[in-house]
């Protein structure tokens, strides 16, 4: 999914090969993960695709059935695997996603920690912006969980980018082995607070912390402890609005003044759609006083709260690397280091 | 079970190792963004001996920030010879558990006639002239005052924060990233960056995939947000390439505030749309590999040492006061992207870039849209900004209609910020109610 060299970037995989992993894109709610393999065949209610027939075709193409119905292969992204991997948890989706990695400040090169793994979606995520030279280490309570997961890490091809181990990070936290190595830490805990002081001791001085609770109570739990050790806390809730895009017709003919029995007469015949052009997507037909208008409502049904991302920066406690001296006297805390 | 763990981990500890500069601390001639009292005022400045900062009607050296860590806090002191900055260490608070006593006392008794401070303007500068601290200052307002006692718990702790931020302010060290940079921008000049908040920011990097890597096509039209957003990612890998319409390129100038090393400035790039959409002959002009230097440019280097140190302060009393014309002598960032190389075009042109962001003010989408997402890769996802629905629609609509494009769709993000406090969290009353519009999708094969 990932690429780990520049020959491996999208733009130059230009062709599927046997042991691909391809997104199938029936419709915008109907997709599914397949890899694809010499014999393999891949079956839904348009028929039957063979996938001897896709290899060697670029992504992004139709394939078809053989009852000659078409889907399209693509490569998959980050946020196709959200859409269509399997649940074994609630799931974080595209806006918290986008938010946090946005939040916590991940870029190349950066280590991460995260608890729980569950299904994997913000790890994915996680992954593709730590590469090519971070890491993800990821923990999880239950230990079907943590190997489902890495299954699903090596299918998608980022397995070296993640480690997932079972650990109960609320009871025992994060290992020590990882004291002051993360930028950053994200936590997904039914009680994140108890995993805070441990988030606290695993990050870089400035990093930050995100905590993902669906319930202001824990949020409210949660931000007492990170006063503690936190600074620049704050609490977001972050949603999407879809649209749709309709192309209506609608009378602009006048009120008054207008002979309407002529009107009437024409504009039966041309009730037929008017297929609007590239350019101009208005198609004005004069007889009819109609005009084709593109309009955009919004979706009338929406998800209403997913959770509660709670941000924070670990204090700075250490003077400085060497070389810096401070040019005052007014150091009143120093001695307390 | 515990694969890969112990491989790498040494790998990781070595990647640890500090680099110079180190991006964590805060060197001589780097960009940083300077937080007054927990983001009420947000100003980028570049970091040099000479700069000043002006807090309130006081000048202060930004020389003690030379060196100190990203995340430092600073306050204001008084001393011998003048004014200045100096670093405090957060002291360690004791989780305060609930502690929100049953009180009884509301506001019956506070009357609203500017009669309950006993001490005067004078007598408080008065102290500040003979070197009283900024606590000193709140606990002689607090002695003065007739009414604090009276106050609810809450209302005094808000009375403490109001006058602590008057009196004892506090300026946060922080470090330039596509966040804050796009933060502090939507907070002052939000037309600059065509109104993108940070929510859809990111909704653009993340819908446009972007990684290490990989060859990300812009249109950036808000002054380098996007490109340098981008590049943040890429990590000095990939290409990012900003592409425009006729014979100067958009000016990128926001760049500059990342703090880029040259690894990761070199990856970013700018090409013509005619220039990418050309047959494969190239055409005579491009022989001129140098000549296609920003116009744009020019008038953005005489001013862009300005700018780049009275930024978006927030409020606008407040600006950095500095000795522009030997800064921008001095210490100058040259300017961020050159122009793309014959061979990358040809890369292009033969492999088709991986995914693509547009946001592009003041013009069609569509336009725009039918000359470069042909430039994409099949199956490369694309992100288009815009500050207006309806154009977004059209263009939406065009799409599906000339089936270029699948999974397309158009997406608002909502953003809500919270008070989290024992028994008072709340939503802030004033909220930003409008970012952006997102159109998302993934480019196919027509055939």
């Amino acid at each position: 999914m990932l690429p780990t060299e520049s020959k491996k970037a999208l733009s130059f995989k230009r062709y599927i090969e046997e042991g691909d992993l391809v997104i199938v894109y029936e419709r915008n709610d109907v997709m599914k993960p397949v890899k694809v393999i010499k014999d393999g065949v891949l079956q839904n209610r348009f028929g039957v695709y063979k996938h001897s027939d896709w290899i060697g075709k670029p992504l992004g193409t139709k394939v078809f059935s053989n009852k000659g119905k078409f889907v399209y292969l693509l490569a998959p992204t980050p946020e196709l695997w959200t859409l269509v991997l399997s649940h074994r948890t609630q799931i974080l989706y595209i806006a918290d996603i986008s938010f946090v990695l946005m939040y916590l400040e991940v870029v190349p090169g950066c280590i991460v920690l995260e608890s729980g793994t569950g299904s994997g979606s913000l790890s994915t995520s996680l992954a593709r912006a730590v590469a090519p030279t971070g890491h993800v280490y990821s923990f999880d309570f239950q230990e079907q969980r943590a190997v489902c997961a890495r299954e699903d890490f090596e299918k998608t091809g980022i397995s070296s980018l993640v480690t997932v181990e079972v650990r109960d990070i609320q009871g025992q936290g994060f290992p020590e082995k990882l004291s002051g190595l993360a930028d950053s830490v994200f936590l997904d805990l039914p009680q994140p607070w108890l995993a805070v002081p441990s988030a606290a001791k695993m990050l870089k001085e400035d990093g930050v912390l995100c905590s993902f609770s669906p319930c202001i109570e824990q949020v409210q739990r949660t931000c007492e402890v990170l006063r503690s050790y936190f600074i620049q806390i704050r609490t977001f809730e972050v949603l999407l609005r879809t649209y749709e895009v309709n192309e209506l017709k609608v009378d602009t003919g006048s009120m008054i003044g207008e002979n309407q029995d002529a009107d009437n007469e024409e504009s039966r015949p041309s009730k037929r759609k008017h297929r609007s052009n590239e350019d101009d997507t208005i198609s004005h037909d004069n007889s009819y006083n109609a005009t084709s208008v593109v309009m955009a409502p919004p979706c009338s049904e929406a998800r209403g709260h997913t959770g509660y991302l709670t941000f924070a920066k670990l204090q700075c406690l250490y003077l400085s690397l060497k070389g810096w001296i401070y040019n005052s006297t007014s150091y009143h805390v120093l001695d307390t280091l | 079970m515990e694969h890969s763990e112990d491989q790498a981990m040494p790998e990781n500890q070595n990647n640890n190792k500090p680099q110079y500069p180190n991006p964590r601390f805060a060197s001589e001639g780097c960009s940083v963004l300077l937080d007054v009292n927990d983001g009420d005022r947000l100003v980028f400045a570049r970091l040099s001996g000479g700069a000043i900062f002006k807090i309130g009607n006081k000048n202060y050296s930004l020389k003690p920030l030379i060196g100190a860590p990203f995340g430092s806090l600073f306050q204001v002191e008084t001393g011998e010879e003048g004014s200045f900055l100096s670093r405090i260490l957060p002291i360690k608070k004791e989780s305060s558990s609930v502690n929100v006593v049953e009180d009884g006392r509301d506001n019956r008794e506070l009357i609203d006639d500017n009669e309950s401070q006993n001490l005067t303007g004078e007598e408080i500068e008065a102290m500040r002239r003979e070197g009283a601290k900024g606590e000193e200052i709140i606990e002689a307002l607090i002695a003065n005052s007739k009414t604090f006692d009276k106050k609810f718990q809450l209302s005094q702790e808000k009375y403490l924060l109001k006058k602590q931020k008057k009196y004892a302010p506090k300026v946060l060290l922080r470090r330039p990233f596509a966040r804050s940079i796009c933060e502090a921008y939507f907070k002052k000049y939000p037309a600059r960056i065509g109104f993108i908040r940070v929510d859809a920011l990111s909704l653009l990097l993340t819908m446009a995939n972007v990684t290490a890597y990989s060859d990300v096509l812009v249109v950036d039209m808000v002054g380098g947000l996007i490109t340098g957003a981008v590049a943040e990612r890429l990590g000095g890998t990939g290409y990012v390439c900003n592409t425009y319409k006729g014979n100067s390129p958009s000016c990128v100038d926001m760049v500059r505030m990342f703090n880029f090393t040259d690894k990761v400035k070199e990856r970013i790039v700018h090409s013509s749309i005619s220039e990418l959409s050309s047959a494969k002959t190239a055409p005579p002009e491009e022989n001129n590999q140098q000549g296609g230097v920003c116009k744009s440019e020019i008038n953005i280097n005489e001013s862009s040492a300005s700018d780049m140190v009275e930024d978006v302060s927030v409020t606008a009393e407040a600006r950095v006061v500095d000795d522009v014309v030997t800064e921008s002598k001095t210490i100058k960032a040259p300017q961020p992207g050159a122009k793309a190389s014959k061979e990358a075009v040809e890369m292009w042109k033969e492999n088709g870039f991986s995914s693509l962001i547009m946001a592009a003010q003041d013009q069609d989408p569509w336009t725009l849209a039918k000359d470069v997402l042909p430039l994409l890769s099949y199956s490369a996802p694309f992100a288009i900004y815009h500050q207006y629905l309806q154009p977004l629609a059209t263009c939406m609509h065009n799409l599906q209609q000339g089936k270029m494009a699948i999974n397309v769709q158009i997406t608002e993000p909502w953003l809500r910020e919270y008070q989290v406090l024992p028994s008072r969290s709340h939503p802030h009353m004033q909220m930003s109610s409008f970012g952006g519009y997102v159109l998302s999708g993934i480019r196919i094969s027509t055939t």
